[in-house]
């Protein structure tokens, strides 16, 4: 822990906090987890002109310090000194909307009673002024009782005074920090009130965007059709925006090998860095682009306010499943990645509610899905058009999605009345006005999860495709044998039990190859196939760009169609297996959720196979 | 007001009202707790805005304030209005 002040940012959700947050420390931050709990900690730096560098830490949005979740329940143990890795903030900024004080202002008056010294942001005045409301800052303060800075984060306005204000306030000969009387909730209702009254000069009657754009998006069927027609674009757009760039990244990785290949003497050294390091991790990295475009669409729809709306329209859906709309959001990010998506159902009050959507995240389609879908499409399916605009790969994406999602209602369904009955789900959320996304905070963010993936291509990935390297390449064959080396090595002998297993929903001797591996994480499949060929094939370029053409002269179209299902339900992934292991705090759930997807996914995988083989593409 | 006979379950899209009285012993305590953190109380007025989709008439979206709140009708069905001009 440093010697050096710590400042903590705090608000209710959607005041604005994350974008302060970036405006004050630019995008050198660092993002971590606080210790034994799944909380992302979001941390930086500030440099003060008088002090010089002080901590700056993102404290999760919170309606008050009775906490609702885990996040908040950080929130409130940062501010009381409590929370284990990090220590008691030595000054506070609270960030309050300023078209929202009455409500931001009651949670105001419960940290001051905390006695840290405090500056308040008068956050998004830009937007109050749009909305027909003259706020007064020094009329606030007065009323507060606290230091009252108006910001405009987007515009880094009001960033230079926060700064001078923190100087003063952590300067060693600053006047003590005056104390303030807890008050009960009630009291900090009608006192925020007041406040909220006396801070605002004027008020006018303004066209209310938000509502505009509610009749519309909130329609009953308008709305819906819309819902649906958002993530259509989203599957199409990750599949043809990235086209590009991933060529580009192939090409990159090609050149990359061929350039070791030439400037090493053969050696198994060489092999291990071209076969194994170079196929295995660059067939994964090559899918970024469609992480990027899919983690884009995500921070977007939340960043411009519309997720709360995919709650509200969704929840009569999910109501009958006995889950809630809330479930929406854990459901949607696990399109990302189900590690944040099961994190996130921390927000569902009723614990069966949260349960099922914990066991149900594993099937929404993954971005690691996405390299293995990837792959088994461009090698099988026709990249024809079958109306304008929509291709039959997206479509056939599309369809693999829909299958995902299919199944987890279905499961929903099921467990709902099964093993996690009882109980009543509820849906209680607030639902923030339209706002105009900042290109700045959502580049922050895109590159930050950017980051995450590759750090995890750079470790996990890494590691396993240099171990399933060494498992593919020893013991070695005797040159001229005529043997291949994949089923002479240890990992082909393993391979081939699986095969015994897997042969009846018609997974080859490859596939029984790449499914051990890729329960380390999924894409890991793709890099287990390129390195597999790498390994097999030494004479031929063997970079992710033809490891498609590879498949489509090994593999049948029955195979290939039963291996994508496979994917669409089987639970190949260590991380979303120890996540589950932390939040529902038992051995039992996780093993439950990892039994009944296996089950599913080769039942389903079996049967697309036998349809497939039954009309002749065996 | 403890029988006015309309509750925000019931409260049509576009109207308001004001909060006369609530129940709040029908109301599991976490949420009722976070239904008053939300603004939701005696005293204040709301208005209906928003009810539902393609699927059911629940839940609904009410505005407090500057604030607009996503509920259940079970928890609505707590809030005894009187109804205004």
């Amino acid at each position: 822990m440093s010697a050096r002040p710590l400042v903590a940012l705090i608000g209710n959700p959607n005041a604005g906090k994350t974008s302060l947050f970036n405006a004050l420390t630019g995008a050198r931050q660092k993002v971590g987890n606080y210790p034994g709990v799944t909380v992302e900690r979001h941390a930086g730096h500030l440099h003060l002109p008088h002090l010089g560098e002080v901590d700056l830490v993102d404290l999760p949005g919170s309606y008050s310090l009775t906490p609702a979740s885990p996040d908040e329940e950080v929130a409130r143990n940062v501010l009381l000194g409590t929370q284990a890795g990090e220590k008691r903030p030595d000054a506070l900024i609270i960030v309050v909307d300023a078209g929202n004080l009455a409500q931001h202002l009651r949670f105001v008056f419960e940290l001051r009673a905390l006695g840290i010294p405090t500056i308040v942001a008068l956050n998004m005045v830009d937007m109050a002024e749009r909305d027909g409301l003259t706020l007064d800052a020094a009329a606030l303060a007065k009323a507060i009782d606290l230091p009252v800075i108006a910001t405009v984060a987007v515009r880094r306005r009001g960033v230079e005074d926060i700064k001078e204000k923190l100087d003063a306030l952590l300067a060693a000969d600053a006047p003590a920090w005056a104390s303030f009387a807890e008050m009960p909730l009630d009291e900090r209702t009608l006192a925020a009130r007041r406040a909220a009254k006396a801070a605002v000069v004027h008020e006018s009657v303004t066209r209310d965007v938000t509502r505009r754009i509610d009749a519309v998006l909130l329609h009953p069927i308008a709305g819906f059709l819309i819902l649906l027609t958002i993530l259509f674009v989203m599957f199409q757009s990750v599949f043809s925006l990235a086209e590009a760039p991933i060529g580009w990244i192939e090409a990159g990785i090609a050149a990359l090998g061929d350039g070791v290949k030439a400037a090493l003497a053969p050696s198994i050294l060489r092999d291990l860095l071209t076969d194994g390091v170079i196929a295995g991790v660059g067939a994964v990295v090559a899918f970024l682009p469609q992480i990027v475009i899919l983690f884009f669409f995500i921070l977007l729809l939340e960043a411009t306010g519309y997720m709360a709306r995919a709650a509200f329209l969704m929840d009569g859906l999910m109501a009958r499943l006995g889950l809630s709309g809330r479930g929406f959001i854990p459901l949607l990010s696990s399109f990302a990645c189900a590690v944040p998506g099961i994190m996130a159902t921390r927000a569902i009050a009723d614990p069966k509610d949260r349960l099922v959507t914990i066991l149900i995240a594993p099937l929404m389609t993954c971005s690691a899905r996405l390299p293995v879908y990837a792959v088994i499409i461009s090698a099988f399916i026709p990249a024809r058009q079958v109306a304008p605009a929509i291709g039959l790969q997206g479509l056939v994406l599309f369809g693999l999605y829909l299958m995902g999602i299919m199944g987890a209602m279905g499961a929903a369904f099921c467990l709902r009345r099964t093993v996690a009955r009882g109980g009543t789900s509820h849906l209680l959320m607030e639902m923030p006005r339209y706002q105009w996304p900042r290109t700045r905070d959502i580049a922050i963010a895109l590159l930050q999860r950017a980051w995450i993936f590759l750090r995890r291509a750079g470790t996990i990935i890494f590691s396993t495709t240099v171990i399933l390297w060494v498992l593919l390449s020893f013991p070695r064959v005797d040159a001229g044998s005529g043997q291949s080396q994949i089923e002479h090595s240890v990992g082909g002998r393993i391979a081939t039990g699986i095969e015994y297993v897997v042969r009846p929903i018609g997974f080859n001797h490859d596939i029984a190859i790449a499914l051990l591996p890729a329960m380390a994480a999924r894409e890991v499949a793709v890099s287990a196939l390129a390195t597999a060929y790498a390994i097999d094939t030494p004479d031929e370029a063997q970079m992710s760009g033809q490891l498609a053409s590879h498949l489509g002269t090994r593999w049948s179209l029955a195979t290939a169609l039963a291996f994508l299902v496979w994917f669409v339900f089987a639970p190949q992934c260590i991380s979303t297996i120890a996540i589950t292991r932390r939040e529902t705090n038992s051995w039992k759930w996780p093993a439950f959720m990892v039994g009944y997807l296996f089950a599913l996914a080769y039942v389903a995988a079996g049967a697309t196979y036998w349809t497939a083989v039954a009309f002749g593409l065996g | 007001m403890r029988n006015s006979p309309l509750n925000l379950a019931a409260l049509p899209v576009g109207a308001r009202a004001h909060i006369t009285h609530v129940d709040w012993d029908s109301i599991d305590a976490t949420s009722a707790r976070r239904l008053r953190e939300l603004g939701l109380d005696v005293g204040v007025d709301v208005e209906a805005l928003h009810r539902g989709s393609l699927f059911a008439r629940d839940p609904m979206a009410v505005r407090v304030g500057r604030m607009r709140i996503i509920l259940r009708l079970v928890h609505a069905a707590a809030f005894h209005l009187e109804p205004m001009a």
